[in-house]
């Protein structure tokens, strides 16, 4: 096994896949979550800036999600497979989402009559819901395990991903989307608008943290091969508190109008809640339920070495640039939304 | 109807449909370039009117790209696990390189290029209308090496047997510069070009011909012409040398294109016929001798033919392919000769007065996408039966975990979403086009801006609690 700074490269793969996901998820989290709560919105003019605090970004932040399925098609190809062939309806649900909340943002603004605008407001709402919705139920399923013969393919009833485990990560993660867009918009919106936000974001912390501490106890009772990391290494206790710090830190911040440093502890508590999925579920990628044996691994899914070491030097180069030009694109767009001719 | 089949629609179907959009993104971001750069180098406000006008038009039609490419991503591994484990090893490292290096780069700056207008100075504006242009080259790079990998496979060995073999990687830039990726990028590359710029060529075709916005349509459709008669001659070329290529290295594929059988004898060249599978005879008007020519420089020296081929290890839907790659070619040459002469006539400064020529203009906007299809279709069908050429076949690529049932599911899902957006662009696209260019700063502009808050819908946001 050849390794890199003491960790071998699938390790390092893993790591790099998690940080996309996580870059995902802090991203596309916040329009998410904006698109999820647009219809909380009355106002045409209240809308219009919603859709504009995301409008240049929306788009580069779902780049990470492309990203992320090359990052796992590249580096762990059998994980990639097994993953979505398993999901085939809820992927496919999935996509359609993707495609509807992207072209209903495109579209909205370029008509301006009210059926036509309603119409768009409401399909970009459900998009969004179903996307953080879906998005959890796989991600539940993935951690929770699934049912897989020796070929490590799916070879279950779709139905049974409707378990109570992954449909509550499915309402936390939309819950988590929720707040962490409210968050966002407060950041970027002024008045009273700024003040309706303000207390959605109150609200969605509330839901988010209730939805968290329904799935991390059933984690604690009814799914052992998860709960069991952190009954053996207590230390890593650290993960659960650093983020209930995290959490308490936002209405904190909210209230002396920090919103910077509350957006900054949101996407703090989702990187850390993908941090704890990924310690509790490491080595597997998708373990199986019928028998362990079978279950997918950093290991028995990896590409070959050589590839490993290719895909380590695209991302040394790559992510530099990324950094770069994102940082670039969001301090452009800094600071609260004004409408102009060139919005949405 | 069986898992293969319905996998094979379903990809065929999502595919083409993505397709109709890259290419036209490539195509207007050089149109961009062109137009910013000249705005840029003059001072001249009628380009900053063009420009502003094909990034909205640009707008829509990334948007509909991107939602519709994130399906492509997912598919191998929905649809085709086998074949995805299979070429993981080697696929995955392009198909990340494509995110990180193009898409990324790409979607980051294309932001500013919509909405940064009041934002950043006009040099990083048109420095972004290159990013923006350069990210969907790089697209382009990424995309075509992997499926040339798939035409010409190379920098691999294969590791293990039966259903656990897959390819891994020996030689990276084997890999990506395998035998067929050069000159099938240069091919599709002008060809994504061409889409663009007859774009460009129609919507002002038709304004010239509706007698509205003279002072930007002419302009703008001479220097769409130029370019276009530079790329259909360059397209010529890189046409040949991609046929070139499938001669060396795919002869199962470049007989199945010309319908040529028989090894013994030299092969013709038709200029539009059909195939008969059966009987393996060829109708139509042809030049004898052609293929062998155009491969080896001689018109009697023979070429192998299908039935060189195991019948197990050709494609067997020859007509079609014949016919995919026919249509590609009377495109190819029917551009040509329309862009040599319209310049002819711009040349003696007649072009605006023959109305019969715009409207061809107006139309042929369809050409290279109808090429852009027969084209890749020619490559992919002749391709056949193999996913990955002489080492995969299609029919064991398949998601053994996946149904039937589930994917008449998705396949009717995409069917009806996808026949709802093209209607939805192509209401749009149309509105755009007739609305026409606005003139930046002046009271139109400004209540261009201002139409967008419906008057019943708006209030003021300050109250928004009420």
């Amino acid at each position: 096994m050849e390794t890199f700074l003491g960790l071998d490269y699938n390790v390092w793969w893993f790591l790099v896949f998690g940080a996309v996901i996580s870059g995902y998820a802090i991203l596309d989290g916040f329009d998410l979550g904006a698109g999820a709560l647009h219809l909380l919105l009355n106002k045409e003019t209240s809308r219009r800036i919603a859709l504009n605090a995301i409008g240049p970004l929306w788009d580069g932040n779902e780049v990470w999600l492309v990203i992320g399925g090359g990052a796992l098609f590249a580096g762990f190809p059998v994980a990639y497979a097994a993953i979505f062939s398993a999901f085939y309806i809820p992927f496919m649900v999935f996509l359609v989402g993707i495609i509807f909340r992207g072209v209903a943002i495109e579209f909205r603004s370029k008509e301006p009559g009210i059926l036509w605008r309603k119409t768009w407001d409401v399909v970009y709402c459900v998009a969004s819901m179903v996307i953080a919705l879906s998005l959890g139920l796989m991600l539940g399923n993935v951690a929770y395990g699934i049912s897989l013969n020796s070929d490590k393919e799916f070879n279950g009833n779709w139905l049974s991903f409707f378990n109570f485990f992954s449909i509550m990560v499915a309402i936390t993660t939309l819950a988590l989307f929720m707040m962490h867009g409210a968050i966002y918009l407060v950041m970027k919106t002024e008045n009273r608008l700024y003040t309706k936000l303000y207390i959605l974001a109150r609200q969605f912390i509330i839901f988010f943290v209730l939805t968290f501490v329904i799935t991390t106890l059933y984690t604690l009772l009814y799914v052992p091969h998860l709960s069991d990391f952190f009954r053996r290494s207590p230390t890593f206790f650290i993960i659960p508190v650093m983020m209930v710090l995290a959490i308490a830190n936002i209405p904190r911040q909210l209230k002396i109008g920090k919103y910077r440093y509350a957006f900054i502890s949101s996407s703090v508590t989702i990187a850390l809640l993908l941090i704890m999925v990924a310690v509790e579920v490491f080595p597997y990628l998708l373990y199986s339920r019928t028998n362990p044996a079978n279950s997918i691994t950093i290991h028995n899914a990896a590409s070959s070495p050589k590839t490993m070491k290719i895909l380590l030097i695209i991302a040394l180069i790559g992510t530099p640039l990324v950094g770069v030009y994102t940082s670039f694109v969001f301090w452009t767009f800094k600071g609260k939304v004004k409408l102009d001719e060139t919005s949405y | 109807m069986n898992v293969e089949i319905l996998a094979r629609i379903q990809f065929a179907f999502t595919i083409a449909f993505h397709y109709i959009y890259p290419p036209l993104s490539i195509g207007l971001g050089l149109m961009l370039v062109i137009f910013e750069g000249m705005y840029l180098k003059t001072g001249n406000k009628m380009y900053e009117k063009i420009t502003r006008y094909w990034i909205k038009i640009f707008a829509l039609i990334f948007g509909i790209g991107v939602a519709t490419g994130i399906i492509m991503e997912f598919e191998f591994g929905t649809n085709w696990a086998t074949y995805s484990k299979y070429v993981g090893d080697i696929f995955g490292s392009a198909l990340a390189a494509e995110g990180i290096f193009a898409f990324a780069l790409e979607s980051g700056f294309l932001g500013i290029l919509i909405f940064g207008w009041n934002r950043v100075s006009p040099r990083v504006h048109f420095f972004s209308a290159v990013m923006v242009f350069l990210g969907s080259m790089f697209s382009a790079i990424w995309i075509v090496v992997a499926n040339s990998w798939q035409q010409t496979p190379a920098g691999f060995h294969i590791v293990g047997e039966g259903m656990q073999a897959r390819a891994e990687i020996t030689d990276f830039w084997a890999m990506v510069f395998n035998p067929s990726s050069v000159q099938r990028l240069i091919h599709v590359w002008i060809a994504a070009f061409l889409t663009g710029i007859f774009l460009v060529l129609s919507v002002n075709a038709w304004y010239i011909l509706k007698n509205k916005y003279l002072e930007i349509a002419k302009p703008s459709f001479k220097i769409a012409l130029v370019a276009a008669t530079v790329f259909s001659l360059m397209q010529l070329f890189a046409g040949h040398q991609s046929a070139d290529v499938v001669y060396k290295h795919q002869p199962a594929k470049l007989a199945a294109l010309e319908g040529h059988y028989d090894s013994m004898s030299r092969a013709d060249m038709y200029l539009f016929g059909y195939v008969n599978n059966e009987k393996q005879k060829v109708t139509g008007i042809k030049i004898p001798g052609g293929l062998s020519f155009l491969t080896q420089g001689d018109f009697n020296k023979p070429v192998k033919g299908l039935n060189a081929f195991k019948s197990t290890d050709r494609p067997t839907q020859v007509n079609s392919i014949f016919q995919f790659y026919h249509m590609m070619i009377a495109v190819g040459m029917f551009l040509i000769a329309l862009t040599l002469y319209a310049s002819w006539l711009a040349w003696k400064k007649k072009l605006f007065e023959k109305r019969w020529l715009m409207w061809v203009f107006v139309w042929a906007v369809l050409l290279p996408q109808i090429g852009n299809q027969a084209g890749w279709f020619a490559a992919e069908m002749g391709r056949q039966p193999w996913v990955v050429y002489g080492l995969l076949r299609t029919s064991d690529a398949l998601s053994k975990t996946v149904t039937a049932n589930q994917i008449v599911f998705s396949l009717i899902m995409f069917f009806v979403v996808y026949i709802l957006l093209f209607v939805l662009f192509l209401y749009l696209l149309n509105k755009k086009i007739q609305h026409g260019p606005v003139d930046y700063g002046t009271k139109e502009y400004i209540d261009e801006g201002s139409k967008r808050d419906n008057p019943i819908l708006t209030h003021d946001a300050d109250f928004e609690i009420s």
